[in-house]
């Protein structure tokens, strides 16, 4: 017989599938990360046993023992560590909320200043975002905090106006006592907002539809607190003051926000928004000059240019750096620890030293912050689809 | 034959190896704190970060104190020099980590010992080398005398530390109101004071009058309040794992409290080795061998009492004039104090 040329034996094994050699292979690395998870952790219990430090989740009940200066919810020092981490939480999130609305309205007029045609404003922006961009946030912080120090004593505190105290015991402002009708005021300015957002959509549809432009940003304002107002009116329009008054110490009554959340707030949210304003305005001169000679062209003000041709293009380019700006202002509060703030990370310290349980008190820490930083920028990347340009 | 000549050697080393194993545990081997110190040469002390008397380090940078005192010997005691020291400045919440994770060998910073860091920290802790409690400084101009007028006050105070605990618990059972203002760093924390940030400073009382005469603009201006409000017992802390170690600095403590009982001092110790007392030749080993029992060589306490003196000679060194804080009971147990050395035996 002739020599037959040998076809190659075709190897059908499951081996030499792709599909299945892709799932083998992130089968293995799912096993090496998990028994890598499984090594440390009974590493650093063999460790910590052998120290004779102790372990476990049980500290969490115990009463905490010491007081911290400020929190939202009560706290006194016979309240549990869980309680008290909690406390550290809310205060984190409190400089973080308010920290990302300031730093984003700075932020942003500082861009917008930047590319101003005014020499002056120009220069202005362009002087305070070099200054705060090049100093570390360490020293912002301290910067402020040594300021607000310098600021008299509750004694001869500065008075504003009638009931407000500035000293160096903080900023107390009058406050309104609660009354029962205040939750139906939060419910009511919920209703009002929705309402606003309704009006704005309305006037884009008419827009769209009959070219007829009708201003929104009064009238929605007005909705959203006017629902609230009359709410307010029809149950009689009750509005006690506590005003703050100078007994012993300090001022009591009223609202206060202490020297060291003044001054955490003012520390990271002047750093930040330096940073926010340079991702402004790059956005805004990501927009092609084309585009804008184009409007102008048409006769279009400088105001509809800005706010219906360059921002809604910009904030393609200005959404995503900004979260990550976001995420490192809320992780920037952890700096309370120098300045005693009672943030997380100052309540975790102080806690891992009078229980002894570092590796615990850490791991909350972490996970803490990483649920926040996953959250913030899960809210982002929802902004970031719905102003995209649906691009057709 | 080959195979054979290399089974011999096998056997023969095996055996030899047996029997120096045989013969070697009638020597005590080094713990693992005491091994790295002698390799390193040096002893790595915690210390406060500046407190008058116990630790503070003058414009050339010389750390001195009662806490470096005590390092001083300990390093004396295992090195032969008290010099060969580094001194690492620590924080009241950077300090039990550092002594855990062994970035210090031993903790020399006005700790007081209590049951949870005896046991939940890991660590032990030797005799106390001060006696004090918390105490309270405010301004004289706000005429306070007692605790009980402080109702509703901003206190500064350090994180993680027995004070901490002691002001919450004492105005909870007074039933008063008042805010803690925490910040770990010394300096930050006595200027926040003096700046008018807190009404009032509390910490342990000895380490107050340093604060009053060195960092306040006019002394005259602060007054501390009498009383202490709690116990403080501040000893040397060191890691539960190693025994030895523990041994070591606990019994260079109670060497430093026999020297002053039975009278040798810096100055006459060269003297005090010829001396007849059977407590003192062991003590500096003139007979005997304690330092054997401990890992260390003979003339451990000698070394350690001419580098830094006796217990009194260090308090006198460090709260003498310009503190002049009197002794009371961190006096020796025979003048009515509660410093009391063990048998040297």
């Amino acid at each position: 017989m002739a020599d037959q040329p040998q076809t190659p034996k075709s190897d059908n094994s499951i081996l030499n599938s792709i599909a299945f050699r892709g799932i083998a292979y992130q089968v293995l690395l799912g096993a090496a990360i998990a028994l890598l998870g499984w090594y440390l952790y009974t590493n650093v219990n063999e460790n910590l046993d052998r120290q004779n430090i102790a372990t476990g989740w049980d500290f969490l009940e115990e009463p905490a023992g010491f007081g911290i200066s400020e929190s939202i919810i009560a706290f006194d020092s016979s309240q549990t560590f869980a309680r008290i981490f909690l406390a550290g939480v809310l205060n984190t999130l409190h400089v973080a909320f308010f920290g990302i609305i300031l730093a984003t309205i700075l932020g942003v007029t500082m861009g917008i200043a930047r590319v101003s045609r005014n020499w002056l404003v120009a220069k202005l922006a362009s002087t305070y975002v070099e200054i705060c961009r090049n100093v570390p946030v360490v020293l912002h912080v301290i910067f402020w905090s040594s300021i607000i120090r310098l600021l008299p004593h509750p004694r001869q505190a500065i008075e504003p106006f009638d009931g407000a105290f500035i000293s160096n015991r903080g900023l107390m402002l009058p406050f309104p006592f609660d009354h029962s009708l205040y939750p139906w005021l939060g419910l009511a300015l919920i209703v009002g907002i929705a309402g606003a957002v309704y009006f704005t959509r309305w006037a884009r549809i008419t827009r769209e539809q009959t070219g007829k432009y009708i201003a929104t940003f009064w009238p929605s304002i007005g909705i959203a607190l006017g629902v609230p107002l009359v709410v307010w009116l029809i149950g009689g329009a009750p509005l006690t003051w506590d005003f703050p008054a100078l007994r012993g110490f300090n001022y009591q009554g009223g609202i206060s926000l202490s020297p060291e959340y003044i001054a955490l707030l003012i520390g990271i949210t002047v750093y930040t928004a330096a940073f926010i304003a340079e991702i402004v305005r790059s956005g805004i001169e990501s927009i092609h000059a084309g585009q804008i000679e184009a409007a102008n062209a048409l006769g279009l003000r400088r105001g509809f240019v800005m706010r219906y041709i360059t921002i809604p293009q910009a904030l393609r380019v200005i959404v995503p750096p900004t979260a990550s700006q976001f995420l490192s202002l809320t992780k920037n509060s952890s700096l309370g620890v120098l300045i005693g703030y009672p943030d997380l990370v100052n309540i975790g310290n102080t806690s891992l030293n009078q229980t002894g349980q570092a590796v615990e008190a850490i791991a909350i820490m972490m996970l803490v912050y990483l649920t926040i930083s996953l959250t913030i920028s899960g809210i982002m990347n929802l902004y970031n689809k719905l102003v995209a340009i649906k691009e057709r | 034959m080959k195979q054979l000549a290399s089974l011999t050697a096998i056997a023969a080393f095996a055996i030899s190896g047996m029997v120096s194993g045989a013969v070697a545990p009638a020597i005590a081997a080094d713990g693992p704190t005491l091994t790295a110190v002698k390799k390193r040469g040096e002893l790595i002390c915690g210390v406060h970060q500046g407190r008058y008397g116990f630790a503070i380090a003058d414009k050339k940078g010389k750390w001195k104190g009662l806490d470096v005192d005590v390092c001083k010997a300990v390093a004396a005691a295992v090195l032969g020099d008290g010099n060969k020291v580094k001194y690492i400045p620590l924080g009241s919440v950077q300090r039990f980590p550092a002594l855990q994770s062994g970035q210090v060998d031993m903790l020399s910073r006005t700790t007081t010992i209590t049951l949870t860091r005896d046991s939940a920290l890991g660590l032990n802790f030797g005799p106390p080398t001060f006696y004090t409690g918390t105490g309270f400084m405010v301004r004289k101009k706000l005429n306070i005398t007692k605790v009980d007028q402080l109702g509703g006050a901003a206190i500064c105070v350090f994180p993680g530390s027995t004070t901490e605990k002691n002001i919450a618990a004492l105005f909870k059972s007074k039933g008063m109101k008042m805010t803690p203002v925490v910040i770990e760093n010394s300096k930050e924390l006595v200027s926040a004071y003096m700046s008018g940030r807190c009404d009032v400073l509390a910490m342990d009382q000895a380490g107050l009058p340093g604060h009053q005469q060195f960092d306040a603009k006019v002394p005259a201006d602060h007054v501390i309040l009498d009383g202490v409000y709690s116990k403080e017992p501040l000893g040397v802390g060191v890691r539960a794992d190693d025994d030895q170690w523990f041994d070591i600095t606990k019994w260079v403590v109670h060497a430093l409290f026999n020297a002053e009982e039975w009278g040798i001092s810096q100055k006459n110790v060269d003297k005090m080795k010829e001396s007849k007392d059977p407590n003192v030749k062991r003590l500096l080993g003139a007979s005997g061998n304690l330092g054997k029992k401990i890992g260390l060589g003979k003339s451990w306490a000698y070394d350690a009492i001419k580098s830094v003196g006796n217990y009194g000679e260090i308090y006198d060194r460090n709260w003498g004039p310009p503190l002049n804080l009197a002794r009371g009971i961190n006096n020796l147990w025979t003048k009515g104090g509660l410093m009391y050395g063990f048998p040297m035996k």
